[in-house]
């Protein structure tokens, strides 16, 4: 789960690493008395999406050409009059208020968000600093390591992966022990990396220590802090900060589940998530219902072998009941694009003769405007195909995943099968 | 012969209470694994498939000598039962349940090299480990599996299970398949799975299924390189269309900052000799050719 920048140094703050100071708004009104609240002469406006690029990335009215924006967004096109940029630098309270119109109620398209964009309906009035140095720092799983990884580089304000293609002996990398946290030398060694001394050394060093232990007692999964800034002050804080977390270790932060902001989740993978389903939306127009996610990669992939191009991810689980069966088909069939549907099931447990009168029960209970394609394997096989071919709906019966694949493709294209 | 598991297994079920786990302890004991007891706190001197249940691992390994478990608990209690299980002495975890928090199985997993380095912890979230005709331990169909000589090691369910079917289809019997799991943090990698199929004088070669996220699939590829691994593999890698920053199914399948693509992996398998199935239609079929080709 991914949260907003506000909210995650809000979080940053509790566990006592330092964050610039900072009011969350949602109206230009409430920008501007969070300027006065503030009182400082510089102060920063920007807008809360799960991106980043944001600073590049321009606001923009529905009536905007999208694809223009994402040239925009993405330095292939000067930014035209009347598009505002994502972040702002104001001095007033006014400069504020006019900011916050600028963005709230928009869209931000950014080289990350695509030429979709993502709605702002907030944004982070915030104090800005004279910045001595901007640094980089990533806490991540290391796989290989089977725990988390601390990066630090004084390359900030660049893509981290930039840098591990290209520079990665400028990446110092420190592993975190999961019941120790990160130790005192840890945080001397990186912060000898970072060329912090004296009292920086010192806020560094706090600043550090606080910011892996809010990664451990949150079940953060990736943590980047882009960039860390050393102010004229001597002052070590996070400009920028991306958290998210693990959506296994949910259940025991039920604050942290209650920060999940519906209007940036793609809202059929969250009523595929409702029902126990698994669901991505890709580009295709073939669409697929498969049990198990590694088969249900492999069928994309087979859909895409076979010349066609698959239109989403859907894994609804070991089992699958007709309940789950349905939802998926209505997630699948919502989609305009969808000009066939594949449904790919290897019956282990459950029984191919179960999992047809699903299938069947299942399309009965919707309008089925496209050719649905079955390829059934597993327990009792041949009972649950027989079921299919002998029910006088108009569904294909594919034998074998080659057949399956070539009949979906020619389905698709409007080939009689 | 084989690897893990055979006749002389004697499993235990944590969980065996919960639905899940009443269900496949049944069907284990079915397919003819030695199921010996079960494990749920509270519910010991009961007892349920005709085996005792007890309230701790400790109990059941004194009572039963069991040697192997298979873990069924919810995810938030799962990493403390896979600890529980190895402070009680059995030698082989077998842990199905998908869901546990990535923090809680980093401790687990530097809990048990540092307390117990001798422990084999298979999974979490995979399918189990079956010997077919001697031992399955899992959620697999056991009827698809047939005895012979190819080791098949995967990151998910039901394409293993498509594998295997391929491969029975085809006349081909297999020595032990083992499901490693999909989650980002787990007990035992590619690498250790083929490194015991190479040590098994009854496995001829491997049939591998990889997927994307991490890099377990090149590290397979290093050890084939390397010469360590001396056996044919043939292999297939799940999604090569699958969106970057994007999970698809698996906690651990995704493509992060550019790396864990499928093409890489492809790319780093044929690299080291490996014959790599362009689809999944076609797994046991590049099996044959990798056998024939040896």
């Amino acid at each position: 789960m991914k949260v907003h920048e506000y909210q995650a140094k809000e979080l940053l703050k509790k566990f006592g690493a330092a964050v610039p100071e900072g009011i969350v708004a949602s109206t230009p009104a409430e920008a501007a008395a969070a300027f006065k609240a503030l009182n400082e002469p510089l102060v920063v406006v920007k807008a809360q999406v799960h991106s980043g690029g944001r600073g590049k990335g321009v606001a923009v009215g529905p009536e905007a050409d999208r694809a223009e924006a994402l040239a925009v967004a993405s330095g292939e096109k000067p930014r035209p009059e009347g598009w505002a940029k994502g972040v702002q630098l104001v001095r007033t309270a006014e400069e504020a208020q006019k900011a916050a119109a600028s963005l709230l109620g928009k869209t931000l398209v950014t080289y990350q968000t695509g030429a979709v964009g993502s709605p702002i309906e907030k944004v982070l009035v915030t104090v800005g600093h004279n910045i001595v140095r901007e640094l980089y720092l990533g806490l991540a799983i290391d796989r290989g390591e089977k725990a988390p990884v601390l990066m630090a580089t004084t390359e900030g304000g660049v893509e981290i992966e930039t840098i591990a293609a290209h520079h990665p002996e400028k990446i110092h990398r420190e592993t975190i022990d999961v019941n120790a946290g990160l130790l005192d030398f840890q945080a001397r060694k990186i912060c000898k990396a970072l060329g912090f001394e004296g009292e920086t050394a010192k806020k560094g060093s706090v600043f550090l220590k606080n910011f892996v232990q809010m990664f451990l007692d949150t079940d953060s999964s990736l943590a980047e802090v882009n960039p860390l800034i050393v102010t004229e002050g001597g002052e070590v804080m996070a400009l920028d900060l991306k958290l998210n977390f693990d959506d296994n270790a949910l259940f025991r932060h039920k604050d942290i589940a209650a920060m999940l902001d519906p209007a940036e989740e793609d809202p059929n993978e969250m009523r595929a998530a409702k029902w126990g389903l698994s669901y991505v939306q890709l580009d295709g127009n073939i669409a697929c219902l498969v049990n198990g996610a590694g088969l249900a990669m492999s069928t994309m992939d087979l859909i895409k072998y076979h010349g066609g191009d698959p239109a989403n991810f859907l894994d609804v689980g070991g089992g699958a009941n007709k309940e789950q069966v349905l939802e998926g088909f209505r997630i699948l069939l919502s989609s305009p694009t969808v000009k066939a549907v594949l449904v790919n099931i290897f019956g282990g447990i459950m029984q191919c003769d179960i999992i047809a009168a699903a299938i069947l029960a299942a399309y009965d209970e919707i309008n089925f405007h496209v050719p649905l394609v079955v390829r059934l394997e597993g327990t009792n096989v041949e009972k649950g195909m027989k079921m299919i071919e002998e029910s006088g709906r108009k569904i294909i019966v594919a034998k074998g995943l080659t057949d399956a694949a070539q009949k979906v493709v020619a389905a698709a294209k409007g080939e009689t099968v | 012969m084989s690897i893990l598991v055979d006749k002389h297994t004697r499993l235990i079920c944590q969980g065996i209470t919960g639905k899940a786990g009443h269900f496949h302890a049944e069907q284990c004991k079915a397919y003819g694994t030695k199921l010996v007891g079960g494990v749920t706190p509270g519910k010991g001197g009961t007892s349920t498939l005709d085996v005792p249940v007890f309230d701790t691992c400790d109990d059941a390994v004194k009572s039963t000598g069991a040697n192997a478990t298979m873990i069924f608990v919810p995810p938030p209690f799962a990493a403390d039962s896979i600890l529980e299980a190895a402070d009680a002495g059995i030698p082989l975890i077998i842990a199905i349940t998908e869901g546990i928090p990535v923090l809680d199985m980093a401790r687990a997993v530097a809990y048990l090299k540092s307390h117990h380095p001798h422990v084999r912890l298979i999974g979490p979230n995979c399918p189990g480990v079956i010997t077919p005709g001697q031992c399955k331990i899992g959620i697999m169909p056991g009827y698809i599996h047939t005895p012979g000589r190819v080791g098949v090691v995967s990151r998910s369910g039901t394409l293993t299970y498509e594998a295997v079917w391929q491969l029975t289809s085809l006349g081909i019997g297999q020595s032990t398949c083992v499901g490693i799991g999909g989650d980002p943090v787990n007990g035992t990698s590619f690498v250790d799975v083929l490194r015991m199929f190479q040590a098994d004088p009854d496995t001829d070669a491997v049939m591998m299924m990889g997927e994307i996220g991490g890099n377990a699939e090149e590290q397979a590829a290093a050890l084939k390189s390397s010469g360590e691994f001396t056996k044919p593999i043939a292999a297939f890698i799940a999604g090569q269309t699958a969106p970057p920053g994007k999970r698809m199914g698996h906690a651990g399948a995704i493509i992060s900052g550019g790396s864990g693509k499928a093409e890489d992996k492809i790319a780093a398998l044929e690299g080291a000799g490996i014959r790599v199935a362009k689809s999944p239609a076609d797994m046991g079929i590049t099996l044959q050719q990798a056998l024939k080709g040896h």
